[in-house]
């Protein structure tokens, strides 16, 4: 049958593991801000103009993880800025988000357009390499950022379980009252986590050029932010689930292609695309009932106002 | 130490045009139990905060065993020794009940938490005090009287020497309140120091060496506990004799006007079961019993916004699952229980709030071509009718409702209920907790409102945790404890302990 | 060094007045480094931009043809949100509307289906039902499972897109365009017609303000308003006052969904006379930061989208004369949104300094 031959085959895998890193990336950075109480739906240009800084900055002549570097700053910059909306103003963190993703993506390609004016064939970059070296199965023709993605998952569920920090990030995401009846500064755990958040999800974007693919285009990010936020509730908020979650769109994604490819026009080919969406739509509503939300999630706190 | 552990110099604190603390001195001895009374808004809570740091004063000092201490930081007072059991809940409910202790206990930038000495410390402390408590347990899962305790062993675990209780008998039980009494004594017998917040005056006296009385920001008297008389307290808290309404009995009692028939209703903890209820025409029924055992359940049900699971529950012999607008046409008068977030909606205008319920009615509404619209000059008018009936003071018709204060607010919410535009008397007045967070003369307004309605002829259910309230006013006293509600009885046949013992479970004094 | 926001008792018109220049300003301003960053003469750039947008009898026309999709957008997104339903789907309602509207009006084997006075507002109908239905599907979600609409109304649009372009390529497609994906073209009656002549401009103009002035009405005066309002504002007291939560939330969701579906009716049947996959660059998304910035009031969102679409064809004639890239009309709607909504902030609270204690 065709699509056991299409999953059992390791190229295959090969491609779900790629195509999962970005989405990861991304589900991660959305994590961080939701568990300590911040919607970002900035996530969607936060990718666009750290896809297009990590590339740009590479292409001036900065190494691969130079430009991984300018990334995270970017997105670090636009996470502050998001911080600084609805941490330090309270301005609704559904309007700011959705404010950033037009500038952030706008900027991008406003950027693009100055740099590089219309040409045939995009300029490119040489891109991450495979890990040949490494010498195991799938994780091999993978590059170093998918094994920096995979090295997260466990390093964030550390992080947010067992060290004070996290647990002041969480408590804040749940009742920051009483994480500042603690002495833990609401504003300023929030914040770092908004920036560390957005950090991830410049670097998300970066994958993309850096590594998936060696150019920068328009429409490149294509909605993946999106995914991501949907991706973080089925997740139920922890880094072993979002890690799963990743996975499985990425092999629905990776398998509609691969069974359009390999022809038989049953059904037209949109249908396939279609398919990790609607997965996505049916696994948020088989795990919202259960969900635990972060209590404090998108309600704004105000330190000593009456 | 010979001098005070704690020392308060010239504390003033404003909130725009409020002056909530007004050069407040105040002193705290070693092993001293220091309650701080005062009646709701006298700016107790403001002062306890500014100690603790939420707030920066405007002006002034603290002194903590002689060292200044840095306003404006918890950390700073929870570093000097000062820990506090705050009023309103300030634990994670998703989080386990070590989680909730050990926050803010490490250096942030440790890479693991050492939780398993964690734990020993807080089961050793919990031990020392008598405070059982599970470490592992999730805190949504606790008891309100679980939930304090933990609270306490944060401040105790983190080393507190001076321990801040703001207002911890509200949500207790009388036995339960025994027991927090009992600990205070063990902590005193271990040299901690302890302010105690309470507006309860009786209990006060009890349980403390000294008493400060705060009334309108200003320190108006401090002394010893055992030269001090109820009276004495109360005239200071007030300022002047206010005239409670006296005990006045229902003259007639007449037709029956709502009914619950083993009514089944709400989920979990707030759950009702099979509750039976009569509420006739010309009395009061209060319902005694603390917070959290099914009240805002019987209130939801009995207001129309809940249904029976299981059972009846009937308004003039029609079922309360009718829709709110029909309801409150025939005579449905509902006090909630949280004015901002259920009694009107802040955004939106005065007027606008004052018929929200009405809008459906023909008095505020007119339908034509397919769809109603407001009637705005009859809404105004009513508003306006309203504002000054009930003196409803401090926004005007078009303003956003959330600039009224809490008193303010509360008379608006009375008056739409209480006031029909026909000018018709309600036929049933559900009030949950309608005097809490009001001061004195706000309580007696209210008060006599509800005499006032049962006099003219309508049924009133009055929910509330204050017995004084529930005995001065109920021509039927019943009691609810973990959704179960007691026969209606006269309040002569119910005594303080009895009361107590019912609110806390026990069958037998129910049968008395 | 700490300090709070603190809420101004009232809210004086010069203080607004003072903010909405501000937030122009910084508009303005990063509009400026932007064109500097791509080396183009400031003044000649937003001269060039504004006589694209405003300047000529032909630019107002080409702004307002541009504004009526956003009007309808910004409408969809302007009663959603007043009612805390967060619509991020107007774009998908939009093209469903718009194929809905061909499905019905369209020259299937050459031939219309029937009569012009029947099948014009059968075609809106239509394409307002598409639209509705697209997005009860989400609200229902919400109200009976929680899930938050946010992420199903923005996963909803990839989906309808997809299948618009599957329609496209297949049982919807145009056998006449010589392979190019688009649909049947509309019947030529069905057409709205030209307000001026020889300009784009069409009719649809005044059907969007028509709804707006009509969207306007029934939330400022009537109950059904009213409900709306409450519960966007306090659900839980919305409730208790007895609005009907469950229906109000089916009459939000069908009067949003609808507005952008028939905006979608509208593009087709005024500008482009048939459906092709680049028919709206965006209008759903645009529609909701002008519905910000219009603070969700439908008049002010009429005036909102002339400016957003001022401000987009402004840039794509500048584009042309001085070779600015277009993009920088987005990040100047961005920035106006943000600096609206800091200004307002502003205006409304202020910053107290809590004096430090004396040690």
């Amino acid at each position: 049958m065709e699509v056991l031959d299409i999953v059992l085959a390791a190229p295959f895998w090969v491609a779900v593991l790629r195509i999962a890193t970005p989405l990861l990336l991304g589900t991660l950075g959305v994590l961080l801000c939701e568990r300590a109480g911040v919607l970002n739906l900035g996530i969607e240009g936060i990718m666009v103009a750290g896809a297009f800084a990590g590339w740009l900055a590479v292409f001036a002549g900065l190494p691969l993880w130079g430009g991984v570097a300018v990334a995270a700053v970017t997105g670090a910059a636009f996470g502050a800025l998001h911080a600084g909306l609805t941490v330090g103003l309270a301005l609704s963190q559904h309007v700011s988000g959705l404010g950033i993703t037009m500038l952030a993506t706008a900027l991008s390609y406003y950027g693009y357009r100055v740099g590089f004016p219309k040409v045939d064939t995009p300029p490119t970059i040489t891109p991450f390499a495979e890990m040949h070296g490494l010498g195991l199965p799938v994780l091999a023709q993978q590059t170093p950022l998918t094994l920096l993605a995979l090295l997260l998952v466990p390093l964030l569920a550390w992080f947010l379980d067992r060290t004070p920090a996290g647990l002041a990030l969480r408590m804040v995401g749940e009742n920051p009252q009483a994480a500042e009846g603690q002495g833990v500064s609401v504003g300023l755990v929030r914040s770092l986590a908004v920036v560390a958040g957005s950090a991830l999800m410049g670097v998300a974007g970066s994958f993309l050029t850096l590594a998936a693919f060696n150019a920068f285009f328009f429409n490149m990010v294509n909605g993946r932010g999106w995914i991501c936020v949907a991706l973080v509730v089925f997740a139920s908020w922890r880094p072993g689930k979002a890690l799963l979650g990743a996975l499985l769109f990425a092999f629905f994604d990776a398998l509609q292609l691969r069974l359009q490819q390999a022809g038989g026009a049953a059904l037209p080919y949109q249908v396939y695309l279609m398919l990790p969406y609607l997965l996505s739509i049916l696994a948020l509503v088989v795990v919202a009932r259960r969900a635990s939300y972060p209590q404090a999630l998108m309600k704004p706190y105000r330190r000593g106002e009456r | 130490m010979t001098g005070p552990v704690l020392r308060l110099q010239g504390i003033c604190k404003r909130f725009g045009t409020l002056q909530a603390n007004a050069d407040i001195s105040l002193e705290l001895g070693a092993g001293e139990v220091l309650a701080l009374l005062g009646e709701n808004g006298a700016g107790k809570s403001t002062l306890v905060s500014i100690l603790f740091g939420h707030y920066e004063a405007d002006a002034g000092r603290i002194e903590v065993f002689g060292r200044p201490l840095p306003p404006g930081q918890p950390r700073a007072a929870l570093a000097a020794g000062i820990g506090m059991v705050h009023q309103h809940s300030t634990l994670a409910d998703n989080l386990s009940v070590l989680d909730n202790v050990m926050l803010g206990t490490e250096p942030w930038w440790r890479p693991w938490s050492a939780r398993e000495g964690a734990r020993r410390r807080l089961l050793d402390t919990a031990r020392r005090f008598g405070l059982p408590v599970q470490p592992d347990a999730r805190v949504a899962g606790l008891s309100v009287g679980e939930r304090q305790r933990v609270e306490i062993l944060k401040a105790l675990v983190r080393g507190a020497r001076i321990l801040i209780l703001d207002e911890p008998t509200a949500v207790l039980t009388p036995q339960e309140g025994e027991a927090l009494f009992a600990t205070l004594s063990q902590m005193v017998a271990q040299g901690l120091s302890i302010i105690f917040i309470s507006h309860k005056l009786e209990e006060v006296l009890r349980v403390s060496h000294r008493v400060a009385v705060l009334r309108a920001g200003v320190l108006v008297a401090s002394a010893p506990a055992r030269e001090v008389t109820l009276a004495q307290l109360a005239l200071w808290m007030v300022g002047r004799e206010v005239r409670m309404p006296a005990r006045a009995p229902a003259r007639a009692r007449g037709e029956l006007v709502a009914r619950l028939s083993r009514a089944c209703a709400g989920q979990s903890r707030a759950q009702l079961r099979e509750a039976d209820l009569e509420l006739h025409a010309g009395e009061i029924v209060a319902i005694a019993g603390v917070s959290g055992n099914g009240q805002s359940t019987l209130a939801g049900l009995l207001g129309g916004t809940l249904a029976c699971v299981r059972g009846e529950a009937l308004f003039l012999g029609l079922p309360l699952t009718r829709p709110i607008a029909a309801l409150v046409a025939d005579g449905l008068a509902r006090i909630p229980e949280d004015r901002h977030g259920t009694g009107v909606i802040g955004d939106l205008p005065l007027w606008e709030n004052a018929v929200a319920e009405r809008l459906r009615s023909p008095a505020f509404s007119r339908r034509a071509g397919g769809v109603r619209w407001v009637r705005r000059e009859a809404a105004r008018a009513y508003a306006r009718e309203l504002v000054e009936a009930f003196d409803v003071r401090g926004a005007g018709l078009e303003s956003p409702v959330r600039a009224l204060s809490g008193g303010n607010m509360q008379k608006l919410i009375l008056g739409r209920a209480l006031r029909a535009p026909d000018a018709r008397v309600p036929r049933l007045v559900v009030a949950h907790q309608p005097t809490w967070g009001l001061d004195i003369g706000a309580v007696a307004h209210v008060q006599q409102q509800l005499i006032g309605a049962r006099d003219a002829g309508a049924a009133v259910l009055l929910i509330s945790d204050d017995l004084d309230e529930v005995l001065t006013l109920g021509d039927r006293v019943a009691v609810m404890h973990e959704g179960r509600v007691s026969p209606a009885m006269a309040p002569e046949r119910w005594t303080r302990e009895s009361l107590g013992l019912a609110m806390a479970g026990s069958a037998v004094a129910v049968a008395a | 060094m700490t300090g709070r926001l603190e809420r101004r008792p009232e809210v004086s018109a010069a203080a607004l007045a003072l903010a909405s220049l501000a937030a122009v300003a910084m508009t303005l301003l990063v509009g400026t480094v932007l064109v500097l960053w791509a080396g183009a003469p400031v003044a000649a750039t937003y001269a060039a931009l504004f006589a694209g947008g405003f300047g000529s009898v032909f630019a107002w026309t080409e702004t307002l043809t541009r504004a009526v999709p956003l009007m309808f957008t910004g409408l969809a997104a302007a009663v959603a949100f007043r009612a805390r339903l967060y619509n991020i789907g107007a774009e998908g309602q939009l093209y469903a509307g718009a194929m809905a509207a061909v499905a019905l009006g369209g020259l299937h084997g050459g031939e219309p289906l029937g009569p012009p006075w029947l099948l014009w507002p059968a075609m809106l109908l239509a394409a307002a039902l598409a639209g509705a239905l697209l997005l009860l599907g989400p609200a229902w979600l919400k109200a009976q499972a929680g899930v938050d609409e946010v992420v199903t109304t923005l996963l909803l649009n990839f989906i309808v897109l997809l299948g618009v372009s599957a329609l496209l390529d297949g049982p919807m497609k145009d056998p006449t365009a010589m392979g190019w994906p688009q649909s049947v073209a509309l019947a030529g009656e069905l057409e709205l017609s030209r307000l001026i002549e020889g300009a784009r401009l069409h009719s649809g103009l005044l059907l969007a303000l028509l709804l707006a002035v009509a969207l306007w009405l029934l939330i400022t005066y009537t109950v059904p308003g009213f409900d709306i309002r409450a519960s966007g504002a306090n659900p839980r007291a919305a409730r208790f006052a007895g609005v009907p939560a469950g229906r109000t939330l089916v009459l939000v969701a069908c009067l949003s969904g609808a507005l952008a579906g028939v905006g979608g009716a509208v593009e087709v049947a005024g500008r482009t006379g048939y459906v092709t996959m680049d028919m709206s660059p965006g209008y759903g998304y645009t529609g909701i930061v002008i519905a910000m910035l219009a603070g969700q009031h439908p008049l002010a969102v009429v005036l909102a989208a002339v400016f957003v679409a001022g401000v987009l064809v402004g840039a794509d004639a500048m584009s042309r004369v001085v070779g600015v890239p277009t993009y920088i009309a987005e990040v100047m709607v961005a920035t106006a949104l943000i600096a609206v909504l800091v200004a307002t902030l502003a205006a409304q609270y202020r910053w107290r300094v809590d004096p430090a204690g004396q040690a």
